[in-house]
C-alpha cells in the first residue's frame, strides 16, 4: 500500500497565449481568443501531491503547518494575483515560454522540487472548472 | 479493465497529540490540532474498485454489495465517533488524513473479493485529501 497527500490551493492570476516564434496570423489561428494582447484572467486550483513513508510519531507524510507556508511563499506569492507573462521570471519574455497551463505545471513542479521535507509526486492545475493538467514526477522509481 | 468508485460521507471529531511529545512540542507539530477538545470534519471517501465485468450481470462488483460493506466497515465505525476513542483500528495512531485512510485500505482489501481494491481517497476537508493505492497500481505516477 502506498499512501499519498493532496492538498488543494488557489490563485488567481492573468496571462495572455502569444509566442513571437509564431506571426501573428499565426498565434490567431492557435491561441484564438487567448492571444488577445491585453491578456484575460483565470481562479487555478492547484494541488500539491506529496508522498512518502508515513512518521509513526506524527501521523504524517508532510506536515501542513510546514508544506503550506512553503507553497505559499514559491507559489502563492508569486503567482497570486500577478500577470504570469510579466511577472515570473520563468516565462519572463526572453524565456518564450508561452504560459499555458502545460508550462504553469512545469513551472510550479520544478519550484516544489526543492521542498525539503517530503517528496513531491504530483501537481495537477485545475485552469478553470471544465479544464484540468497534471504532471507527475517521471523520475520516481517505477513501482 | 474498469473502475468504478463508490462515494459515502461520514463526520467524526478527532485532534492530534502524541503522549510521548511534551505539550510544547505537540503544540509546536500539530498546532491548533492539537486542541484537547477535539473539532470535527465532514470526511468524504472515495472507493474504487478495478477488474472486468461479469459477462452475465455487466457488473465489476455490484455496488449495493459494496455500499453493504462500506456501511459495515466504515460508516458503522467510524461515523458520529470520536476517532482517538472510539475506533480501535486507529489505536496508538494520530488519526490523521494519512493514517484514516491506511486504517480503512486495510479494512477493506479483505472484504473485496470480487475485482480488486484499486484506491482509497479520503477528503478531510475539499481542500484535503489521501490517497492509499495499491503498490503496484498505475496511480503510482502513471506506471503499471
Amino acid at each position: 500500500m502506498k499512501v499519498s497527500l493532496t492538498r488543494r490551493y488557489r490563485f488567481a492570476a492573468s496571462h495572455r497565449l502569444h509566442t513571437p516564434r509564431l506571426s501573428e496570423s499565426e498565434n490567431q489561428r492557435v491561441y484564438g481568443k487567448c492571444s488577445n494582447p491585453y491578456g484575460h484572467g483565470h481562479n487555478y486550483f492547484v494541488e500539491v501531491t506529496v508522498s512518502g513513508p508515513v512518521d509513526p510519531a506524527t501521523g504524517m507524510i508532510a506536515n501542513l503547518g510546514q508544506l503550506d507556508p512553503f507553497v505559499e511563499t514559491h507559489i502563492l506569492d508569486a503567482f497570486d494575483q500577478k500577470y504570469l507573462n510579466e511577472q515570473v521570471p520563468e516565462f519572463a519574455p526572453e524565456k518564450s515560454l508561452v504560459p499555458t497551463t502545460e508550462n504553469l505545471c512545469r513551472v510550479i513542479f520544478q519550484r516544489l522540487r526543492t521542498f525539503p521535507l517530503a517528496h513531491v509526486d504530483r501537481v495537477r492545475i485545475e485552469e478553470t472548472s471544465n479544464n484540468s493538467f497534471e504532471m507527475e514526477d517521471s523520475a520516481a522509481a517505477p513501482a | 479493465m474498469i473502475r468504478i468508485t463508490r462515494r459515502v460521507e461520514f463526520s467524526a471529531a478527532h485532534f492530534y497529540h502524541n503522549p510521548n511529545f511534551s505539550a510544547e512540542e505537540n503544540l509546536r507539530v500539530f498546532g491548533k490540532c492539537n486542541n484537547p477538545h477535539g473539532h470535527g470534519h465532514n470526511y468524504t471517501l472515495e472507493v474504487t474498485i478495478a477488474g472486468e465485468p461479469d459477462p452475465t450481470t455487466g457488473m465489476v462488483l455490484d455496488l449495493k454489495e459494496l455500499k453493504e460493506i462500506l456501511q459495515a466497515e466504515v460508516i458503522d465505525r467510524m461515523d458520529h465517533r470520536h476517532l482517538n476513542y472510539e475506533v480501535p483500528e486507529l489505536a496508538g495512531q494520530i488519526p490523521t488524513c494519512e493514517n484514516v485512510a491506511a486504517a480503512i485500505w486495510k479494512l477493506l482489501l479483505p472484504r473485496i473479493t470480487t475485482g480488486k481494491l484499486d484506491r482509497v481517497r479520503l477528503y478531510e476537508s475539499p481542500d484535503l485529501f489521501a490517497d492509499c493505492t495499491a503498490e503496484s497500481s498505475h496511480h503510482n505516477g502513471g506506471r503499471a
